[in-house]
């Protein structure tokens, strides 16, 4: 069943349009004028209980603004989200309790005090009693590898501790939805990995159904088996990040390390030579003759290795990004 | 059912409650220092009684000052001294720096993860408000003895009565203020910074609380003007009240609950259409 539900969805934005220089500000200031932006247009999509789903997209295209909306943070300007039943704009108490918002590099957690504090408010607002929020506590604590960290005030915590105490503080009441932006921002490689354990273990746990965007392409080919492409605004890929890759690139890239060194002009027979140097080539091949061109580059070409597989798909994305032209 | 109901409830928001000033607390302990300057700079109270002494009747056998042969201000230098003394009593447990605060937390996307929580955002303010006044309340009270050591003939001691009326008072001030600040304060949904319109309202304050001069120095038109608009209940009236001075109790706190039935609706009507337009500023 549907645990998140978009249709539709859609944000335009009123900004200000100025131009600059002082005749540039004296014309704003006597003339205001603005412009619509379209932020997010028209986004369909659902999402099952216990998904873990990865929202793609370059800065810009919309994806922390859909999260807003399916969070209730933001109305949406057309169109309609559902969110475990409720209407996500309305705010309602009963629906707040199911759901978190974590924004990487933003926080909820008091400055100058241990997180602890911040987490006795929370147990609180939530209507935890202190047995079970003890317990809670207890339990995120060690899956997030925190012990004495949450008796330190959180500004003498690093970026990587503090950030494991906010996503303490934001499950502390458990929700069953996590709309999680960027949560891996700014951490190192050691810390990355281990928001990436705790999230796919909590997943595991609590049945919990996450939503997850991150620059990080490594954080969601660990946890989403499904992926989401958001691009100016509107939703260009929902499946496998396999399905985005073959859709991305109708290629399969063939590296081949051979015995003696070869110019590139006696390749492009077999398919695109995107790199050539020396004894080491690299190919990209249509995927429909992928089997009549190595059987053809083995029997031509005294090879002594040879490796087929799908483009980096970061590459694929950021191709995809820098074009600007989607299909 | 209702009624238990109603228990879990009021269970539920004394806990919040218990949470939210502990925390605000223990936060401002940390910032003790700025409390301590904060109260410091509400001395204001002290250098009027300076200026408005040089007017003052004095009291019955004592010599005239230039006041009593000016016609005076209605009242003599001990009134007068009692009167701002508790001017600025009132004045530092009803100040209210929401719109600050809020403006702030607004800007920098803080006001996000409250919004997301099952709990209205304004009473982390109530809290963090009520913490800085307990926070206030040893500095105040060791101002308060400085001026008595340096006047010894102003130490009164108020009835009981009186006292009760006044910390009621002061909480209805501190009320109204609170309530008038977050209607500025949720502009910030509309005009990114509300603080600024906060500023029109500080001269009106200034003049129309009694924070400057006691209000029976104004002309009789402007002090009648005046009871119509909410200034007077939040310094003037608390201060009377406390200083013993007469004053209409029973019209003076209907005027408190009646501005504050006016405000409480604007808040929470304002509130609402104000997080409509929320596009999470800085988030």
């Amino acid at each position: 069943m549907a645990i998140i539900r978009a249709e539709a969805l859609s944000k335009t934005y009123r900004v200000a349009d100025k131009q600059p220089g002082l005749a540039g500000t004296l014309r704003h200031f006597v003339q205001r004028r603005h412009r619509d932006v379209a932020a997010v247009k028209g986004v369909s999509f659902t999402i099952e209980a216990g998904e873990m789903v990865g929202f793609l997209g370059p800065n810009g295209a919309g994806k922390t603004t859909t999260l807003k909306m399916l969070s209730g943070l933001i109305h949406p300007s057309g169109g309609s989200a559902e969110v475990a039943g409720y209407l996500p704009q309305r705010r309602q108490a009963d629906f707040l309790r199911q759901i978190t918002l974590v924004m990487g590099q933003k926080q909820q957690l008091i400055w100058d005090l241990p997180p602890l504090d911040s987490l006795r408010v929370n147990a609180a607002v939530y209507g935890l009693d202190d047995a079970t929020a003890r317990r809670r506590i207890a339990e995120l604590a060690d899956m997030l590898e925190l012990g004495e960290e949450l008796t330190r005030p959180v500004r003498k915590l690093s970026l990587g501790q503090r950030m494991k105490a906010e996503l303490l503080a934001a499950l502390l009441h458990q929700p069953a939805v996590l709309f999680l932006d960027e949560p891996t921002l700014g951490l190192d490689i050691n810390a990355q990995a281990r928001v990436r354990a705790f999230l796919a273990d909590y997943n595991r746990r609590h049945g919990a159904t996450v939503l997850l965007t991150s620059h990080y392409l490594a954080d969601i080919t660990a946890l989403c088996p499904r992926v989401l492409l958001i691009h100016e605004g509107g939703l260009f890929h929902d499946g496998s990040l396999r399905e985005l890759s073959s859709r991305l690139a109708p290629c399969r890239l063939v590296r081949l390390e051979l015995e003696e060194p070869r110019p590139a002009a006696d390749f492009v027979s077999y398919g695109e030579v995107e790199a050539c140097d020396g004894r080491d080539v690299r190919l990209l091949v249509e995927r429909e003759r992928l089997t009549e061109v190595v059987a053809r580059l083995l029997a031509t070409l005294e090879v002594r290795d040879l490796e087929v597989s799908d483009p980096p798909i970061e590459e694929l994305i950021g191709r995809l990004f820098r074009q600007g032209a989607v299909a | 059912m209702r009624i238990w109901n109603l228990g879990r409830r009021l269970h539920h928001g004394g806990r919040v409650a218990r949470a939210l000033f502990s925390s605000q607390y223990a936060l401002m302990l940390e910032y003790r220092a700025e409390t301590a300057l904060w109260a410091l700079s509400g001395l204001l109270p002290f250098i009027m009684l300076g200026i408005w002494s040089q007017l003052a009747v004095p009291p019955a056998g004592l010599e005239p000052g230039h006041g009593a042969e000016a016609g005076g201000i209605g009242l003599d230098q001990l009134q007068l001294s009692r009167y701002f003394l508790c001017a600025f009593v009132a004045r530092q447990f009803s100040v209210a720096w929401v719109v600050y605060a809020f403006e702030e937390d607004a800007l920098q996307g803080r006001l996000s993860p409250y919004l997301l929580q099952p709990l209205q955002p304004l009473w982390r303010y109530v809290a963090a408000h009520l913490a800085e006044q307990v926070t206030r309340l040893p500095f105040v009270v060791l101002i308060a003895a400085v001026f008595f050591l340096l006047q010894p003939a102003v130490l009164w001691i108020p009835s009981p009565g009186r006292i009760v009326a006044t910390v009621l008072a002061i909480w209805l001030a501190f009320t109204i203020n609170f309530l008038l600040q977050s209607c500025i304060a949720i502009l910030c949904f509309w005009s990114e910074r509300a603080s600024a319109l906060e500023r029109l309202l500080f001269i009106p304050y200034l003049f129309l609380s009694g924070l400057v001069a006691p209000l029976e120095v104004f002309p009789p038109a402007l002090r009648a003007a005046a009871h119509w608009t909410p200034f007077p209940y939040m310094v003037a009236f608390p201060a009377q009240l406390l200083a013993g001075q007469p004053v209409p109790i029973a019209a003076s706190f209907a005027a408190m609950v009646g501005w504050i039935s006016l405000l409480l609706p604007i808040t929470l009507l304002l509130w609402r259409a104000g997080v409509r337009r929320y596009s999470a500023m800085g988030a």
